[in-house]
């Protein structure tokens, strides 16, 4: 066995996977990667399977010791990173040799980005997964987010060609919604002011919502209705008209009315985009939503058939990381001003 | 007798599930449908649904688009929303001991002052009460209850509290409820159950199910304080009884 020990590491990041759904009914929520595509892309890249459980890291640096050889993967925000002075890129696989550490910088232009483990992260299933839900008390090898001098068992490096994998360009185009399940609750010109305006995602986010910052969308009737259960990238409207848009660590069931939700295939990318920067969103029609929930499983499925060997295109990495982070680049100023949010201040029972 | 029940709306909820609304309010007829159509779903799965979650007034259906789209799905459930409601169906009766008021449940004496009445009489009346789990959400294990006599419906306070204790009995609007969890909370204390609704390593994790009934019975702080260290333990502490 070889481990991987956690040297430094910022809030925000911690072990998860493909999360743990059906327990919903119980007031479980799945959790589970912010970002499946990256996560699906780094757990490729060293031939595990899409889903598996690796280390979701936040907008701040990180720092990983390996003791005995690991071999690792990493993909989602761009950021700086290097083993041991050696540059590693975005969406490659690497090894750390005995006793090096591997560094990360902060994210530009994203927030979370997913560092896989050859073979995976050691660790004790609840409910089929190792997804870390601190308010649960689910998540394992630790039940909260990662900290500084945390060990993560991990096979020995195998020794197998480092890969790459080529990926979609990264996409501005504006974040696609379908209206519902309470449309109904706002005025025509209130659905309009919300696709017109320009939004941010405001610092006091986190993985259970996402705050945005806009124009006030006011209710028809007021803000309260009767729970009834949420979905990842439900958009609700509470009493000050600020929209959250509920994420991964969502509560299962809310109170304010949810003017619409952000498509499935859009999720991940409307989940890494910093604090601070300026989006639209885009209404779609169903069918189409749907279509494109389709490609995206298509996409997920393929990613074999797009790991690409790493000797042959060693002289454009460079160019291929700064394609990947160009029109991106935000300061690490933005990054570091994610704070927790408490989950009164999403939502309450109701 | 055969009269046609009225559909459900079909909202969307995303692309991956459809919210089947039965009413906008908190109603029981409603929430029987909501019941039994999880059942229903349940005993005769539908090709791509992967999960549903029962609430007041809606049931969430989450589905995988890839399997099937909104509107062949749509159809689907809608023809199992009009099948009757079964008169009588499965049900489960749990006992959940509580200690009222002091420091289990601060609000007491506020809810007595604010209904002209005293403690002792908003715990009767709180424990005459035959309560059914209307939906269990927000966190593991808060159990939202129906059935609260019309002389405990009081508003919500106008200050949500950001941290209620685990096992908190609580009053709000027209419902009780049950929570497991440590949390925020804008309901009224009455009392605190050593019951876990949710823990883990314990057979089932999730004791409570939707459509589950309930009554409450009050025991005093010692009874408590000894339930509370069998229940970490992992002993239910609610008494399963026959209906």
């Amino acid at each position: 066995m070889s481990k991987l020990v956690i040297a430094s590491i910022g809030p925000a990041s911690s072990v998860q996977d493909g999360g743990r759904p059906g327990s919903q009914r119980y007031g479980l929520v799945p959790s589970g990667a912010m970002d499946r595509l990256a996560l699906a892309a780094a757990n490729t890249l060293v031939g595990n399977e899409p889903f598996t459980a690796a280390i979701e890291v936040g907008p701040f640096g990180a720092k990983f010791t390996a003791r005995g050889a690991v071999r690792v993967a990493l993909a989602g925000a761009p950021r700086s990173a290097d083993i041991a002075g050696r540059a590693v890129a975005s969406d490659t696989s690497a090894t750390l040799a005995d006793g090096e550490t591997l560094t990360l910088g902060f994210a530009r232009g994203g927030s979370f980005s997913y560092l896989a483990i050859e073979g995976g992260i050691e660790g004790e299933p609840m409910f089929g997964s190792l997804a870390v839900n601190a308010r649960a008390g689910l998540g394992s090898p630790y039940p909260r987010p990662l900290q500084s001098g945390d060990e993560l068992q991990a096979k020995a490096a195998s020794g197998a060609p480092e890969r790459r994998i080529e990926l979609p360009a990264a996409s501005d185009a504006p974040i696609r919604v379908v209206w519902g399940p309470q449309d109904d609750e706002f005025a025509d010109e209130t659905k309009k002011l919300f696709l017109d305006s320009e939004w941010k995602v405001s610092a006091t986010s986190d993985r259970m919502g996402y705050r945005l910052e806009g124009p006030v969308l006011r209710h028809l009737h007021g803000h309260n209705i009767v729970s009834d259960g949420t979905v990842n990238g439900s958009l609700q409207v509470p009493g000050n008209g600020q929209p959250i848009v509920l994420m991964r660590d969502r509560g299962t069931s809310g109170g304010y009315p949810k003017i619409a939700a952000v498509i499935s295939a859009d999720f991940g990318r409307f989940a890494q985009i910093p604090a601070g920067r300026a989006f639209r969103f885009q209404a779609v029609s169903m069918a189409e939503a749907q279509a494109e929930a389709r490609r995206f499983a298509a996409l997920l499925r393929t990613l074999p058939e797009r790991l690409r060997g790493i000797e042959s295109v060693d002289l454009n990495i460079d160019a291929l990381h700064d394609a990947n982070v160009a029109g991106h680049a935000v300061s690490a100023v933005d990054a570091g001003t994610w704070h927790a949010v408490s989950l009164a201040d999403v939502a309450g029972p109701d | 007798m055969a009269a046609t029940l009225p559909p459900p709306r079909l909202l969307p909820s995303g692309d991956s599930a459809i919210t089947v609304e039965f009413s906008r309010n908190i109603d029981d007829a409603a929430n029987r449908r909501v019941l039994a159509l999880d059942r229903a779903m349940a005993a005769e799965p539908v090709t791509g649904v992967t999960e549903t979650v029962p609430t007041y007034r809606s049931l969430l259906v989450h589905y995988d688009p890839e399997q099937v789209d909104f509107d062949k799905l749509g159809a689907q459930i809608l023809a199992l929303a009009q099948r009757p409601v079964p008169a009588t169906t499965r049900t489960r009766r749990w006992r959940i001991p509580v200690v009222y008021g002091g420091e289990h449940g601060i609000d007491l004496e506020d809810v007595a002052k604010t209904l002209n009445t005293t403690p002792d009489e908003i715990v009767a009346r709180h424990v005459a009460g035959d309560y059914r789990v209307a939906m269990i959400g927000f966190t593991p294990g808060w159990s939202y209850l129906s059935g609260l006599t019309d002389s405990l419906h009081m508003p919500r306070r106008q200050n949500p509290r950001l941290l209620t204790p685990a096992g908190t009995v609580s009053i709000g609007g027209v419902q009780t409820g049950v929570q497991c969890l440590a949390g925020p909370s804008g309901w009224h204390l009455l009392g605190q159950t050593a019951v876990r609704t949710y823990q883990l390593h314990r057979d089932p994790i999730f004791l409570l199910e939707p459509g589950d009934n309930v009554t409450f019975v009050s025991v005093d702080a010692k009874t408590f304080a000894e339930q509370d260290r069998a229940a970490e333990a992992g002993e239910f502490i609610a008494e399963q009884i026959a209906s």
